[in-house]
């Protein structure tokens, strides 16, 4: 029997008294585009940043290929990973931050190459040509040597993308990718990620674009005070609604 | 009414008139005043107890000459040994261990709270505490042999720089956006290797202006270091005027020096700016 690649279980998270996370249980198969939708502050983003221990979680566990995140089990306890072998885990994933975080000081390219070079200690060489290569996927090829000031806020979150692409993760993550851009600019960025999803990458977006969910979403997930209201495919959710929460907010957004 | 396609009339036609040029009264009077004030105090000067011929005597003279190099040797140094104390101690300010943060803020505290001349002092009469220092069993040697005045000098001004110097590179390193440090994170890099990569790099622009600033007062607080007999150029200059008592040329000597010095670093600050300014629009047009 085939595991999940991302194998979420009772997953709890606390902000001082506020609970930012509630008793949330998910699975994410290999292959699969999972859209995460709900009202601002629904824990959405925080789950993402949980997924990649950017956010350390007070309750409850998730497994990423097969292997736990962040803690290990031993003689009945849990005891938290050094930093190092946290760092190793996070390369399974690739995250883009809806306010694209590029290195400014470093050119497109660069910024592409800084991971594998310096994290993964690969040659530079073989690195600098698969990072044209991703450049030219992304539709960049001419930017290279752009710095993120150069660039526009579409081309800079598609160089974001390329960046996260280049450490080879098995998992994609993005945090609505497309909410700080000016809306001519969110098409190109939905096109590179269609194109992403096509070649089998699992991904989990946050987006308030429902027509990108309808299109590309296997499933969707509805968020709400930090639990998980419905779930199910795409279609489903969006098309014909079970809760009357999902109802609602659907009806408020379109 | 409106009407609908016409202006509206009684605008007089301002095309083809100039902006006049005021004739600026007080800018005159007051730039006459300052002029007149300056020439009296060159005035003084010239007909003061000043032997101008024995400025421009000593003004190239050996000993003057090596005062200076001394000068910069240390300047240089000290601030390269307060930079990178200033850099370790704002990470440790900024680490999530509380030893580390409470053993920084303990020495910024120490170092900023006392005199400059005083801390000289102490390094240099070290020998009256420790007669002998060194590793147990391994090496050891006489204190007064190990610390010369160049040594006593250097870590005076360097370790009290770096108490300065981790304030302002806290504040470059919080002046970066968080998202840069996720970033990193996100790409699998460690603590240190996101300072290092990301974070201190862009801290750089912000915190070079500050740097260029203390390592003016730097060259300027080196005369301090006289005190403790290190041959830096106002040592030098005093070594001259106590042999020929002239005390004033001297001094003049040593000012036109240090004038000097710092006239040349503003401009090498603006260049290290610009190098530092990669990647930003300014630059990028
Ligand atoms: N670092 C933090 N400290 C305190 N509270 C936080 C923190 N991060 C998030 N929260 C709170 O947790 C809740 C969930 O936040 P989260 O960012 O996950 O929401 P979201 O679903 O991504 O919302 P949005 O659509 O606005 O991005 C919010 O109420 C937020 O105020
Ligand atoms: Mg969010």
């Amino acid at each position: 029997m085939t595991k999940p690649l991302v194998a979420i279980r009772s997953v709890a998270k606390n902000f001082g008294e506020f609970q930012a996370l509630n008793n949330v249980s998910l699975d994410v198969w290999s292959g699969e585009v999972m859209c995460l939708i709900g009202a601002s502050g629904s824990g959405k983003t925080t789950l993402l940043r949980c997924i990649n221990q950017l956010a350390t979680i007070d309750a409850g566990g998730i497994w990423l290929d097969g292997e736990l995140l962040g803690v290990r089990e031993h003689g009945g306890k849990l005891h938290r990973l050094s930093e190092r072998e946290i760092g190793r885990q996070r390369l399974k994933t690739g995250m883009v931050f809806q306010r694209f975080n590029l290195f400014p000081h470093k050119t497109a390219l660069e910024n592409i190459t800084e991971g594998p070079t310096q994290v993964q200690g690969r040659k530079a060489d073989e690195v600098r040509t698969e990072a044209l290569e991703l450049l030219r996927r992304v539709g960049l090829a001419a930017k290279a040597d752009s710095y993120p000031a150069q660039l526009s806020g579409g081309q800079q979150q598609r160089v974001a993308i390329a960046r996260a692409l280049a450490m080879k993760p098995m998992l994609m993550l993005f945090d609505e990718p497309t909410s700080a851009l000016d809306p001519e600019l969110v098409g190109e960025v939905l096109a590179v990620m269609k194109e992403l999803a096509r070649s089998g990458m699992t991904m989990m977006v946050v987006t308030h674009e429902l027509g990108f969910a309808r299109e590309v979403a296997d499933r969707v997930v509805y968020m709400d005070q930090g639990a998980i209201v419905e779930e199910g495919r795409a279609s489903d959710v969006l098309g014909a609604p079970r809760e009357e929460r999902t109802k609602a907010f659907l009806s408020a957004v379109i | 009414m409106k009407p609908a396609s016409a202006l509206a009339q009684g605008f007089p036609d301002l095309s083809g008139m100039r902006i006049a040029r005021e004739p600026h009264w007080f800018r005159w009077i007051s730039a006459a005043l300052i002029l007149l004030v300056l020439a009296a105090i060159a005035r003084a000067f010239a007909n003061g107890q000043i032997e101008w011929s024995y400025v421009s005597r000593f003004l190239t003279a050996k000993v003057i000459l090596e005062g200076i190099v001394n000068t910069m040797v240390m300047a240089v140094l000290a601030m390269m040994l307060g930079i990178f104390l200033g850099v370790v101690v704002a990470i440790m300010r900024l680490s999530p261990n509380p030893v580390l943060k409470s053993v920084a803020a303990g020495y910024t505290w120490l170092f900023r709270g006392t005199p400059l001349i005083l801390q000289l002092l102490l390094w240099f009469n070290l020998a009256l505490v420790f007669p002998t220092i060194g590793i147990p069993g391994l090496w050891s040697a006489r204190a007064v042999d190990v610390m010369t005045p160049f040594l006593a000098a250097l870590l005076g001004l360097g370790i009290n720089q770096g108490a300065y110097t981790s304030e302002v590179m806290r504040a470059g390193m919080l002046s970066v956006d968080i998202g840069q440090y996720e970033a990193a994170q996100a790409i699998g890099m460690g603590r240190l290797r996101a300072l290092r990569r990301i974070v201190l790099p862009q801290a750089m622009r912000v915190v070079i202006p500050p740097l260029g600033n203390e390592f003016i007062s730097m060259v300027k607080a080196t005369s301090l270091a006289s005190v403790i007999q290190y041959p830096e150029l106002l040592h030098n200059a005093e070594n001259i005027y106590y042999a020929n008592s002239r005390v004033i040329e001297l001094l003049i000597v040593a000012g036109l020096w240090y004038l000097l010095v710092v006239s040349i670093l503003t401009p090498l600050q603006m260049l290290l700016e610009r190098r530092f300014a990669r990647g930003t629009l300014r630059l990028a047009r």
